[in-house]
């Protein structure tokens, strides 16, 4: 029971304190707190246009730290959500361009994001394979894999598909555009809040359920926790490794889908911006929990449109190092509440 | 020490324990596992820190804040598991930690090394300074670390269980050695839970149960069923009826079976038994001398890149090749050697350890999970027929439970397995209490009486002469010897001296 209430209040108090800290840089840049968080507020809740814009941001976050996080269960940390987006995101842009505009919509949405997520299951596969053929470390083959997406993405778009003097692909057909909250219901103004939304919520519900509720998450976590007892026990771990790695590389690849499809229309260079990495840090303060992440991914979606709205008074960086410092008294505290529990 | 205590969060290891050690002699600290022992060295040691209460060493209060000042006050401990670096040689180990130079200075090693065969002559204890570690015995191992504690002028010596992983004959050589020590003047602790080796080499005796020194006295006055009742709080049984039941037909049959490892390591070479239903089959021998591999190929978890030659069947159906999945399915159990790393998930309610490895049943399916009604069912039945000290099992941690509740629940679960017809049991009562062994045991017999096939691994000599119908003893992966059903059976009744004729095969 204390353990319980411990863990729950690790990531509260992480972030409260990360809050107190950013008063503090924000009176450093020689800004009034009190007047930067009031003109945020009101910008992001003052309108449904704003509110909209966090809703998209946390769209993409939750799926983003998915990715980060089912590998995470079985000890593997895929840092390279980053080019797997990526991957995801140009694939689901040609896709959409080649699709023609008369295909029947939802047929031509389903196309596109399935082939975003074979996109990015496939880059997370790479390193699965890497793992468990040869046994190269996760982290270091995701982060090199990051680098070559880029590589391969940027080429491809300067050399082969950019519309000449932009940095854009040619912009996808009307029919494999996901419909905004805003042309169906008329939610969020006309902010890019889309569908995507409650794609995101049925896949944190159904990764809750395979993790908790099925024989395979079951077999899953056990190998996470102790690969030897795994093979012990008859569990394939060779193949929950491969299986980790895509479905979080298949679900990077539906945060992608999420902007390509739901919102910019176009592979645009540099349009990921990172967001693979924040995915890091929403798993980790969810600890990578599933549900808990709808929450952190909220946190991290309100800090990211937040510190954009308030660009102009104080640089947007100061909300990269809020992020990485709560992160980093998460797992201090992690720390500390471990040591507690021990005592 | 007077009135120490020791806690950890609410549990109190050492409760309030006051014990006088004298000078010059061997004073043995038995208990059960969890009793607090290992506790109480590590408080002398200066690992820990008492939470309250006093150490004094010769009128001198002391309070260590780490080994080195328990090192520099003249104590020294001889781990259960060494600490050495098998690359370097014994005068390079001996020096670790101790090297007398500063960063950049040469080692004083041949002043070293003429110390060492110095102590070594006077104490008996016969090593080659200049022999890399990694080649020598356990045995010469343990008196490297000896040895180690003597050049340190270690007045007071801790052994932890140091009998644990030798042979018979190297524990006599070992007794001999202790001795020969305190004749010297040395003050030896001994930690051990073999109360036989208790009354052959102490002095004097504690017994501790539940954190507390229950008893202390002189050897001479002290008897086994007596130390072994304090150990426990109730009398034990400590002879198992064997009934002489007539084996069956041949459930497992392993022919001319070898094993290489990646790097072309020789661990099985020509190794061959069968082992028929009804019978428990024991294979006695030191520790290292191809039993994990023997299990690994008859389980289906060998490294990959093993070669593996002979033939290993099981019914008539080859073992070889097979994975740990369909092997089980064949109604073959295992209890392995380490089942904290292997056979338990620590961090997993108990209720979910009773299913694992056996969650492919589909008795114990429900759509894409499991049917927990059926689930709860049986681990309630198990719970109370193996006695399990487990108050909610859906919540509980296996972590939490002691060692023998988590056993029991292994052996549970591999014992009620569908259509099992061999078991395979490494080191099952390792780290096992009293009670709980006597248990084991009689599940064993149990199991073996209604006609299922057993092989027992163990360490304990004891345990495989109280226990096998037959005994093969293995020596660098082969069967040395094997004694026959008869052999056994008229050679159990003389203890001591069967086991010094299974030492000499397996040595």
């Amino acid at each position: 029971m204390i353990n319980n209430i411990i863990k729950l209040l690790i990531p509260i108090l992480s972030i409260f304190t990360a809050c107190l800290f950013s008063i503090l840089v924000i009176t450093m840049t020689g800004r009034d707190p009190i007047m930067i968080f009031g003109k945020m507020f009101y910008a992001v809740f003052g309108s449904s246009y704003g509110i909209g814009q966090v809703v998209f941001r946390t769209t993409t976050l939750v799926f983003a730290g998915l990715a980060v996080a089912i590998p995470f269960k079985l000890k593997l940390f895929n840092i390279g959500a980053e080019g797997q987006l990526q991957m995801g995101a140009f694939a689901a842009a040609l896709m959409g361009a080649i699709l023609p505009a008369s295909t029947f919509s939802p047929v031509a949405i389903i196309l596109c994001i399935l082939v975003a997520m074979v996109a990015g299951a496939s880059w997370a596969l790479l390193a699965g394979v890497l793992k468990v053929r040869f046994g190269v470390n996760e982290v270091i083959a995701t982060i090199m894999l990051n680098f070559i997406a880029q590589g391969i993405t940027g080429y491809l778009l300067t050399y082969h598909y950019a519309i000449p003097s932009t940095v854009h692909t040619a912009p996808i057909n009307s029919s494999s555009i996901i419909p905004t909250f805003g042309q169906i219901i008329g939610w969020f103004a006309n902010s890019p809040a889309n569908l995507s939304t409650l794609l995101s919520i049925i896949i944190a519900l159904l990764c809750q359920f395979l993790l908790f509720h099925t024989r395979f998450g079951y077999e899953m976590l056990a190998t996470g926790l102790q690969p030897e007892a795994a093979r012990y026990g008859g569990i394939n771990v060779q193949m929950h490794t491969l299986t980790a790695m895509g479905i979080g590389g298949a679900i990077a690849g539906l945060g992608a889908s999420n902007l390509v499809l739901g919102y910019t229309h176009y592979y645009e260079e540099g349009m990921t911006a990172g967001i693979g990495f924040t995915g890091i840090a929403v798993a980790l303060l969810a600890g990578a929990h599933p549900l808990w992440i709808l929450f952190t991914a909220l946190f991290f979606g309100l800090l990211e449109y937040g510190g954009l709205t308030i660009n102009a008074y104080i640089p947007k960086d100061i909300f990269m190092i809020i992020e990485a410092v709560t992160i980093l008294l998460f797992l201090t505290f992690s720390a500390i509440g471990k040591r507690l529990q021990h005592v | 020490m007077t009135n120490v205590s020791k806690k950890f969060g609410g549990f109190l290891a050492n409760n309030n324990i006051s014990l006088d050690i004298e000078e010059g002699i061997i004073h043995a600290l038995v208990g059960e596992n969890g009793a607090g022992k290992s506790t109480l060295t590590k408080l002398i040691y200066g690992i820990h820190q008492p939470t309250s209460g006093n150490i004094t060493i010769k009128n001198s209060t002391v309070r260590f804040t780490s080994p080195r000042n328990a090192i520099d006050a003249g104590i020294g401990m001889v781990h259960q598991h060494f600490m050495l670096a098998p690359e370097l040689s014994v005068t390079e180990n001996i020096m670790l930690g101790n090297e007398q130079a500063r960063l950049f200075q040469r080692l004083p090693l041949k002043k070293v090394r003429t110390l060492i065969l110095k102590n070594a002559a006077n104490y008996g204890l016969e090593i080659n300074p200049d022999a890399s570690v990694g080649s020598l015995s356990i045995g010469q191992e343990q008196r490297v670390e000896i040895l180690r504690l003597l050049l340190r002028n270690s007045s007071i010596m801790i052994f932890d269980e140091p009998t644990a992983v030798l042979t018979p004959l190297e524990t006599d050589l070992l007794f001999t050695t202790l001795r020969s020590l305190r004749d010297k003047g040395k003050t030896i602790l001994l930690i051990t839970h073999k109360l036989d080796e208790v009354l052959a080499v102490a002095d004097m005796v504690s017994v501790m149960r539940k954190g507390e020194v229950i008893h202390t006295m002189p050897t001479a006055l002290a008897t086994k069923p007596e130390l072994a009742k304090m150990m426990v709080g109730h009398s034990v049984l400590l002879k198992t009826n064997n009934s002489s039941f007539i084996p069956g037909e041949i459930v497992l049959a392993i022919s001319k079976l070898g094993f290489r490892t990646l790097k072309s390591e020789k661990k099985l070479d020509d190794l061959t038994l069968t082992i028929k239903a009804g019978e428990i089959y024991g294979i006695a021998g030191v520790e290292g001398n191809g039993q994990s591999e023997l299990l690994q190929v008859l389980t289906g978890l060998t490294p990959t890149g093993t070669i593996i030659t002979g033939e290993a069947t099981f019914k008539g159906e080859s073992l070889i090749g097979k994975k740990a999945a369909k092997i089980r399915l064949l109604g073959i159990s295992h209890i392995p050697e380490n089942r904290l790393r292997d056979a338990v998930i620590l961090d997993y309610p108990v209720s979910s350890n009773f299913i694992f490895g056996r969650h492919r049943e589909h008795s114990f399916h429900k759509g894409a999970g499991f049917n927990h009604l059926v689930i709860k069912r049986y681990v309630k039945n198990m719970i109370s027929e193996y006695d399990i000290r487990c108050t909610s099992p859906d919540f509980q941690q296996l972590r939490v439970l002691s060692g023998g509740n988590q056993q029991k629940i292994v052996i549970a679960r591999e014992f009620s397995r569908p259509n099992i017809s061999l078991l395979i049991l490494a080191q099952p009562t390792r780290g096992v209490d009293i009670g709980a062994i006597e248990m084991i045991h009689k599940k064993i017999i149990d199991a073996c009486c209604q006609g299922v096939a057993v092989l027992l691994v163990s360490s304990e000599l004891e345990e495989i002469i109280a226990l096998s119908t037959r005994i093969a003893c293995i020596y660098k992966g082969s069967i040395r010897h094997e004694f026959t059903q008869d052999e056994v059976r008229d050679k159990r009744q003389r203890g001591r001296e069967f086991m010094k004729e299974i030492g000499l095969h397996i040595t």
